[in-house]
């Protein structure tokens, strides 16, 4: 009778891994996360509580108030309009460098992972070489030779994640080469190209956007560090590194300058992060023991 | 394994050519003539062929690069476009105070994340291991800067600790020294603590389902002690690996860090000169970076055979 009462607990910690799919909690605080970024600016596109770049002298470095949630900066300006229209430029930025280093790193990385032999160890030693370049410094090294500004970040960004694009996609496409469906497509005499397309591509698709999603993370950090630099973009338009790098004169006096814009940069990284490590639990065919 | 120690440091020796001519030719073939990009497109001929003539830069490409390749070998990194000074003084002196405050950083990180990760593996059912994991996925997203400003406004601002801001050289003034160097390893440690303890947590908890830890525990070993002897230094070997990558990643965070508390390192320097479109100096100091980078990835491979005696036979 005594090993009755035991057992409910434990039979719950038994079920606990067979969850349903679809309240992975990780996927879902990361959606949300990213949800509420896209959705500040959707919303800043049309309306922000105060012009975000109308410099008011008269209300300068006001505390949070009732209008002015998180104060005002040292013009005068509204700092929660800053961050809305600032999320912008944060998910610009992403958009394109995501966008670049998927668009190249990922036919390198099932051509490397097809044709193996020399072509293949061509393109993944090219890659290494540009590993040893991280997008930041690579941001830094084209901004010093075609100057800097928001075009020269998400190029740099982009081309900094080609790498680990690649890498990404020819082990898995190395592990789709060794399937049944790859076997059977070949002795019916299927074309590369059509098993690029039909067979590669959709099976290893999971994986990208995984990567996809951890990249677009690193980027909004290297967008924010270079705009703190002040070799990101150029003011007035609204960044969340430069307005850190501003608050930096303001530090201990008026702190919600520096939390602003500090917070919105965190809840935006962890956001895609959990958003990658979601996606990767659900969409891995490797952890859901499918070869 | 003297083959393959030889063959890495070929693999050395050959990234580092490549990487050293894609700077070449990105900082001084792309952009077209380094007079213009110095002086700017409004600049009368006469001024540019004198710049031209004083920089070397009238030059053919392949001997102005063949001189700086020589001048690299030899130790010297040329002269700055902007200021016309000697870059090798300058960048030594630099580098150093950058490799202190990421030696210091990542030692800090190690010092929390190596505990903090075994814990929570052991602990991986528990509230305990539940709260380490979900704190370190929060730091993971925090930037080391805005660590760096939040440290400024708490214990230089706030509490007044500690300098804001800073450097005095450790031979100078060590209790000065000391003083200025915490505030800026702890924010660039923070973040990799945070990075490995993830790591090391997922290492710790691979190696707990190995069949020779539980051997060893069969053999009569605690748990505890199965995994000190035994497990600790099979999770060594990713733990290696991601240290050796953020070790690369935190010098180039640097340059960040060194921003928030004014510390003269490479970091600053190269904003400077990346501001200034010193592209001579920008040139120079990336190769330093480069190469400080591609050399710590050649340790993380030898590490690699020393750490896991397969590996010596597996790899090629």
């Amino acid at each position: 009778m005594t090993s009755l009462g035991a057992a409910p607990p434990s039979d719950a910690a038994a079920v606990e891994p067979q969850r349903r799919p679809g309240v992975h909690p990780q996927l879902v605080v990361g959606a949300v996360l990213v949800g509420l970024v896209v959705a500040m600016a959707l919303v800043s596109l049309v309306w922000t509580p105060f012009d975000p770049v109308r410099a008011v002298p008269a209300i300068r470095l006001q505390g949070p108030s009732a209008t002015h949630w998180f104060g005002t900066d040292r013009l005068g300006r509204d700092v929660l309009s800053q961050v809305m229209a600032g999320s912008r430029i944060t998910l610009y930025v992403g958009v394109v460098a995501v966008g670049i280093s998927a668009v190249v790193g990922v036919p390198v990385g099932i051509v490397a992972g097809m044709r193996g032999g020399v072509p293949g160890a061509v393109l993944m030693r090219g890659a290494d070489v540009l590993l040893a370049f991280p997008g930041l410094l690579l941001a830094l090294i084209l901004g010093a030779a075609f100057g800097t500004g928001t075009t020269t970040a998400m190029v740099a960004l982009g081309i900094g994640a080609i790498p680990a694009f690649a890498r990404v996609a020819r082990s898995a496409t190395l592990q789709v080469m060794r399937t049944d469906y790859v076997l059977a497509a070949r002795a019916a005499n299927r074309s590369a190209w059509a098993i690029a397309w039909r067979h590669v591509l959709p099976n290893i698709a999971g994986i990208v956007v995984v990567q996809c999603s951890v990249t677009y993370g690193l980027a909004v950090l290297a967008e924010a560090a270079l705009s703190f630099l002040g070799l990101g973009t150029a003011p007035p338009t609204p960044s969340w590194g430069r307005m850190l790098q501003d608050s930096q004169q303001f530090l201990g006096v008026h702190d919600n300058l520096a939390l602003a814009p500090g917070i919105a940069i965190a809840v935006a990284v962890l956001g895609f992060n959990l958003l990658g490590d979601g996606l990767r639990d659900v969409l891995d065919p490797r952890l859901k023991g499918v070869r | 394994m003297k083959r393959q120690v030889g063959w890495l440091a070929g693999q050395l020796v050959a990234t580092l050519a490549l990487a050293s001519a894609l700077v070449f030719v990105v900082l001084r073939v792309l952009p077209g003539d380094s007079a213009v990009v110095a002086l700017g497109v409004n600049a009368t001929p006469q001024a540019l062929a004198q710049w031209r003539a004083q920089h070397g830069t009238d030059r053919p490409l392949i001997a102005q690069y063949g001189s700086w390749m020589g001048g690299l070998l030899r130790g010297d990194f040329g002269t700055s476009f902007v200021t016309g000074r000697a870059l090798t003084p300058l960048i030594l002196d630099r580098v150093q105070v950058t490799l202190i405050i990421v030696g210091l950083g990542m030692l800090l990180a190690l010092v929390v994340a190596v505990p903090l990760g075994t814990l929570a593996a052991v602990t991986h059912r528990s509230a305990w291991g539940t709260v380490i994991a979900g704190a370190s996925q929060v730091g993971v997203a925090i930037p080391n800067f805005l660590v760096g400003v939040l440290l400024v406004s708490l214990v230089a601002v706030h509490l007044g600790w500690l300098p804001a801001g800073g450097w005095t050289p450790p031979a100078t003034n060590p209790a000065d020294f000391w003083r200025h160097v915490i505030l800026p390893s702890v924010a660039l440690g923070t973040v990799q603590a945070a990075i490995i303890t993830r790591y090391v947590r997922s290492a710790v908890l691979e190696v707990m389902r190995e069949d020779f830890l539980r051997t060893a525990r069969a053999a009569g070993r605690t748990r505890a002690g199965a995994l000190v002897r035994h497990g600790l230094r099979n999770a060594g070997v990713p733990v290696v690996t991601v240290v050796g990558v953020q070790l690369a990643a935190m010098l180039i965070g640097a340059v960040v860090v060194e921003r928030v508390f004014v510390v003269p390192g490479l970091g600053s320097l190269l904003v400077d000169a990346v501001q200034q479109r010193d592209l001579q100096a920008v040139q120079s100091i990336v190769v330093v970076l480069v190469a400080l980078v591609v050399v710590i990835n050649f340790v993380v491979d030898l590490l690699y055979t020393v750490l896991d005696p397969r590996l010596r036979v597996v790899a090629r």
